[in-house]
């Protein structure tokens, strides 16, 4: 997917100004940049959760295989379905394990058990979950470790089977055990996925990423690949911003 | 005026890795014109002078290492950052290697001093000079991140060989001249060489240069087939 001199503002103030970039399929596309850079407002418009703030208005057009995703005639909620999110805090439903990957298809209409059964040991296995819960999908998934959650949340998101996947701090919440779980998730997601990470941990970004993009006040100065941009960026707020020598 | 890393003791770091090279670099260009000095002036104690002060040049080359690691390890350093480190760990080899040969330079020396001397020495001091001037300019490159410094150090290199070329066959003549010359000249050919290898090693310093300062690698273009 694609965003085209896309500026976002929230009533008055530009939060991202003239973003032109394009997220590759089935590639790792990670936004770093300082706090306030605009790179999570970027994120979110990709599967509008902006819509959700009120007084947001913009400018310039996402495509989404060469459909504008704000067009009228987008559905909001089968744009979600085909760009799905995972959030910083996971944040799994006070319901069992089983159910929160399922609800995604119930509410899409899936009713049939034995399908459900499936797609949910499925989207359990690719979230690399699935052998420490089969033994008990029907307990609560807030009994479950941090790590795990948030591996649930992915595996929910996989469940309606987007096209992509957008993830906000993924890992920052986790220990090293954990985060190192969902970065080799991410080395086997990207087979499948086209991926977008907004990380503050750069170190992360080198890791997982097949493109990096720097974000500052607002704009996009730089996107290349991930190891051009740790070893030699082109632009000088790169290099400051990789090489730790702002504020 | 560069911005510098908001970490001040990282900063501190990359400051005491680049000082530590600049007196690597100093120490081994000290030795290179005192085991030549050995020679011209027929001084043996300097010669082993300058054996016994290699001890600093390999202390120095085990504490950069250490201190690359330790950034590596604690810092991960990236673009400029991590191509300083990169170049320093590469370098140090060359400053090291340099020392050696100044060492054994000066060894040569000590043997020589006690013959007469086959000729006036000409060709080999100025050759010691080309190649000290070399490792300067290299060294002046990295520190100042002087591309265009370190292109004429690599195209500087050709004199070098023209020289070596030269005394080499002069070494021949006198060998073939008479047999007794053969371990005298045998003797300043191996100074020769080592000068001559001086120089190679400050290519090598200055090649890194320029990855460091562009980030791009120009070494073994033939062997990659890039464009030279």
């Amino acid at each position: 997917m694609e965003a085209r001199e896309l500026t976002l503002r929230y009533g008055t103030k530009t939060a991202i100004s003239k973003i032109s970039l394009a997220i590759l399929e089935r590639q790792v596309t990670a936004l770093i940049g300082p706090s306030g850079c605009g790179k999570s407002t970027f994120l979110r418009t990709l599967n509008r959760m902006n819509d959700l703030i009120p007084g947001t208005n913009h400018t310039g057009t996402i495509l989404l295989d060469s459909m504008d995703i704000y067009d009228r005639s987008v559905d909001v909620v089968d744009l979600r379905r085909r760009v799905g999110m995972v959030f910083q805090k996971s944040n799994p439903f006070p319901k069992s394990i089983f159910e929160n990957v399922a609800y995604g298809l119930r509410v899409g209409g899936m009713k049939d058990k034995n399908e459900l059964n499936t797609r949910v040991e499925k989207s359990l296995r690719g979230a690399a979950l699935w052998d420490e819960v089969k033994d008990r999908l029907n307990e609560s998934a807030l009994g479950l470790s941090g790590g795990q959650q948030q591996r649930l949340c992915i595996a929910r998101a996989m469940a309606v089977e987007p096209e992509v996947l957008l993830m906000d701090e993924p890992a920052s919440a986790l220990d090293p055990i954990a985060t190192a779980k969902i970065e080799e998730l991410i080395h086997e997601l990207k087979a499948q996925y086209t991926i977008a990470i907004v990380t503050h941990n750069m170190q992360q970004a080198a890791r997982v990423s097949d493109r990096t993009a720097f974000f500052y006040m607002g704009e996009l100065v730089e996107c290349g690949p991930t190891e051009q941009i740790f070893t030699n960026p082109r632009e000088k707020r790169t290099e400051d911003y990789v090489t730790g020598k702002f504020g | 005026m560069p911005a510098t890393h908001t970490d001040k003791a990282f900063e501190q770091d990359l400051r005491d890795l680049r000082e530590k090279l600049l007196a690597m670099g100093a120490k081994v260009e000290n030795l290179i014109a005192q085991s030549m000095k050995a020679l011209t002036e027929r001084d043996s104690p300097l010669a082993e002078k300058v054996v016994a002060a290699d001890k600093d040049v390999n202390r120095l080359e085990v504490e950069i290492d250490e201190l690359c690691r330790r950034i590596l390890a604690l810092r991960q350093p990236a673009a400029s950052d991590l191509r300083l480190i990169t170049t320093a760990l590469k370098i140090v080899t060359d400053l090291e290697r340099i020392g050696d040969l100044a060492v054994n330079i000066a060894e040569r020396s000590m043997d020589l001093n006690q013959v007469p001397p086959l000729a006036p020495y000409v060709d080999t001091p100025r050759l010691a000079e080309l190649a000290q001037q070399q490792v300067k300019k290299a060294l002046d490159a990295f520190v100042s991140g002087d591309v265009a410094k370190a292109e004429e150090v690599l195209q500087g290199d050709d004199l070098l060989d023209a020289l070596f070329l030269k005394i080499f066959n002069e070494l021949l003549a006198y060998m073939m001249e008479d047999s007794k010359n053969i371990r005298r000249a045998t003797a300043l050919m191996f100074i020769a060489k080592h000068l001559e290898r001086i120089g190679d090693h400050a290519m090598n310093v200055a090649e890194m240069v320029v990855y460091m300062v562009r980030g791009k690698d120009i070494r073994h273009p033939r062997s990659r087939n890039l464009p030279e």
